[in-house]
């Protein structure tokens, strides 16, 4: 369970994986476990994440290092995503758009094994073109698929030694989801606590989604919008 | 005399009901929450995981982990809780929240909402929380200048930019008018500046 290095935590991750990708934007983004990962050396991957990157680090360096195929997000286009912005204009990655509240509930029914699901987000819109849809007591929903990883890299704030799990504010985000969906979960914490340390009552991802834990150092990064 | 864009948030401000739970939007609906009385009882949640959100965070208060929709760093306050993405979305989408405030495009007279897209080929489509924040709360508010900088309306008989949502705008505040829109078409509920004649002149759609 608990890892010794980044590296290790990492290691394994095939060509052509899905690899589902924690936070929104700096906030709860795995940085040491994208490091690792473009080590590791893993291509052709697809990302699920709810940005394309900001800046030269993280999901950005990921993208820059030229190892990802395809980025499904909500929200590609920020004032710092030049790397995703100038890949996407050049034709040398895809793009899927899903509504944020999609793609969170997509990776949920993913993770809760539901088939797929009628969701009213969209109803109407180009982004439910060519989508299965359905009234139901009335109202217009669109038929929607589960996203599942074969990997999911996340950060949390906790952790003890079976993986259970807390966070810490809104960089919790899409990291429980995530926990839930992916065929391997490794999560990166900035500490880890003997078993038995953590409320029951505060655990939000038990160890049982969890597959891998490594420690690493809190980083200081400039904070988008910060004033 | 029109409304500054601080007016107007202050006047949504005005209309939104104490004890309510908010989403206000990216952009100049955050502006409304400068106007919400201490004493109202109003919570806002914010899509990225947080139910009663302080205001914007400054010197050491600044902390990495807690931003809101718009990823500017901001504060708690008392009462305040954390949830994971899907939480959040189902907030929205179930029907919890009381108020949304959203920026728009164009609103059309059944209350279409277009604010994700201007339809551009080379715009890098990017939607967030927009279709989600949309058909999710009980009382969609849409705040806008009522036309554009070229002088077009933004409240139109259809929508031409690529929708964000059907039906799903309750009240559209501009710095003209305030207008419901729905079934019943549009409905001036109080104007600044102009009167019901000259909005009538100027925009598409039958204003009752």
């Amino acid at each position: 369970m608990i890892a010794g290095s980044v590296d290790e935590a990492v290691a394994g991750i095939e060509d052509g994986s899905t690899v589902l990708v924690g936070g929104f934007g700096f906030a709860g983004m795995p940085f040491d476990l994208i490091d690792g990962l473009i080590r590791q050396g893993a291509t052709d991957l697809t990302i699920v994440s709810n940005n394309a990157g900001n800046g030269d680090v993280g999901l950005a360096a990921l993208l820059k290092a030229g190892r990802v195929r395809k980025v499904v997000c909500s929200f590609p286009r920020q004032a710092d995503s030049y790397v995703f912005d100038e890949l996407y204009r050049s034709g040398r990655i895809e793009l899927e758009v899903v509504p944020q509240g999609n793609l969170a509930e997509r990776m949920r029914a993913a993770g809760a094994g539901i088939g797929a699901f009628f969701c009213p987000t969209g109803v109407g819109t180009p982004l439910a073109e060519g989508k299965e849809t359905r009234t139901i007591d009335g109202r217009d929903y669109v038929l929607e698929y589960p996203i599942k990883g074969d990997v999911a890299l996340i950060s949390a704030h906790r952790a003890d030694r079976m993986g259970n799990l807390v966070y810490r504010k809104t960089a919790r985000n899409f990291g429980p989801v995530m926990a839930t969906a992916a065929t391997r979960t490794i999560v990166q914490v900035s500490e880890v606590v003997p078993t038995g340390d953590l409320d029951p009552e505060a655990v939000v991802t038990p160890g049982i989604f969890v597959d891998r834990v490594v420690r690493v150092e809190a980083r200081n990064y400039t904070v988008q919008g910060a004033r | 005399m029109s409304l500054t864009p601080d007016e107007l948030a202050a006047v949504v401000a005005r209309d939104i009901p104490p004890n309510s739970y908010v989403n206000l939007g990216i952009g100049q609906p955050t502006k409304v929450a400068d106007h919400l009385g201490a004493d109202a009882g109003i919570v806002l949640h914010t899509e990225n995981g947080m139910l009663n959100m302080g205001p914007a965070a400054t010197g050491d208060q600044i902390d990495p982990d807690l931003t809101n929709a718009g990823k500017v760093p901001v504060t708690e306050l008392p009462g305040a809780s954390y949830f994971h993405h899907a939480d959040s979305f189902l907030m929205m989408r179930g029907g919890h929240l009381d108020v949304c405030v959203l920026g728009a495009f164009q609103v059309s007279a059944a209350g279409d909402l277009a604010n994700w897209h201007t339809g551009a080929p080379d715009a890098i489509p990017a939607v967030g929380g927009a279709m989600d924040l949309a058909i999710g709360a009980k009382q969609v508010f849409v705040m806008m200048t009522l036309f554009d900088k070229k002088g077009r309306p933004k409240l139109v008989p259809q929508c031409t930019y690529p929708l964000t949502g059907l039906r799903c705008v309750s009240r559209v505040y501009t710095d003209l008018a305030i207008i419901d829109v729905g079934p019943d078409g549009a409905s001036v509920r109080e104007t600044f500046g102009v009167t019901l004649d000259e909005l009538r002149k100027r925009l598409d759609v039958p204003l009752a």
